[in-house]
């Protein structure tokens, strides 16, 4: 069989490890990207973040994802590098969904794997705080009487003080 | 010189255009570009100390220089995850 570019060994083709990307989010498939190359890992933890049919007291009826995608790609690849500093045994992925999501969908997964679970659990947290600080995505939130862009924090990548805040409650 | 503006979310709504080219006299910075844009459409102003500005899809400071042909985004705070 011709194994051309993009499937790995298995036949299975291969996924990105960063993504951004308007098709439904696969935990399962994106968990298996990291634990191909585990045998020495003891834990894997993940992250799913989901879509809430209630905001600051609205009724959220759905929820549109906005990204600068290249931007985006790289700000999130920046991220999984500053773990990889912080926590040189744990390998991150991430994948953050973009377009119309419904009630209950997920927005964003995280696999974090390691030999032993304290590193899993804190890259996995540190890569969320991070990714709402400096990852160029916005919510524009439809609920029921109007829709609202929802916004957070000025990203900064240089912050170091916001940095440091997300390895604090990664730690915590 | 020619530069593309990129413009997001609510941004974007305000300036009725999420792209939108525009000459600006050389030798230009994020500011030159910024301060055009605004004496265009006065509403963006609110966003002058929250946004974060890119060059060319990468992060910058509104004192980085501007090229001609090159992308520059303003992005208001963001709201991920």
């Amino acid at each position: 069989m011709d194994s051309g570019a993009g499937l790995q060994p298995g036949g299975s083709p291969a996924i990105p490890r960063v993504a951004v990307t308007a098709d439904p989010l696969d935990l399962q498939a994106l968990t298996q990207e990291v634990s191909r190359t585990a045998a020495a890992d003891g834990a894997i933890t993940s992250f799913i973040g989901l879509v809430r049919d209630h905001n600051q007291g609205r009724r959220v009826s759905y929820l549109e994802y906005e990204a600068y995608e290249p931007l985006a790609v790289r700000a999130l690849n920046l991220i999984v590098e500053e773990s990889a500093g912080v926590w040189p045994t744990a390998r991150l992925a991430v994948h953050h969904r973009i377009g119309r999501l419904e009630i209950g969908e997920a927005s964003i997964i995280i696999v974090a794997a390691s030999p032993h679970r304290a590193e899993a659990f804190a890259a996995c947290r540190y890569m969320i705080e991070r990714v709402k600080q400096i990852v160029p995505i916005w919510k524009h939130e439809h609920f029921e009487g109007g829709d609202v862009w929802l916004e957070g924090a000025t990203a900064d990548p240089a912050d170091e003080a916001a940095r440091d805040k997300a390895r604090r409650i990664a730690c915590a | 010189m020619r530069v593309t503006v990129r413009l997001f979310a609510r941004l974007r709504d305000l300036a009725g255009a999420g792209e939108i080219v525009r000459d600006v006299p050389a030798p230009a910075t994020v500011r030159t570009v910024w301060q055009e844009l605004v004496g265009e459409i006065p509403a963006l102003e609110e966003y002058e100390r929250t946004m974060s500005v890119a060059v060319n899809a990468d992060y910058a400071k509104m004192s980085a220089i501007v090229a001609d042909g090159d992308e520059v985004a303003f992005m208001p705070p963001v709201s991920g995850g």
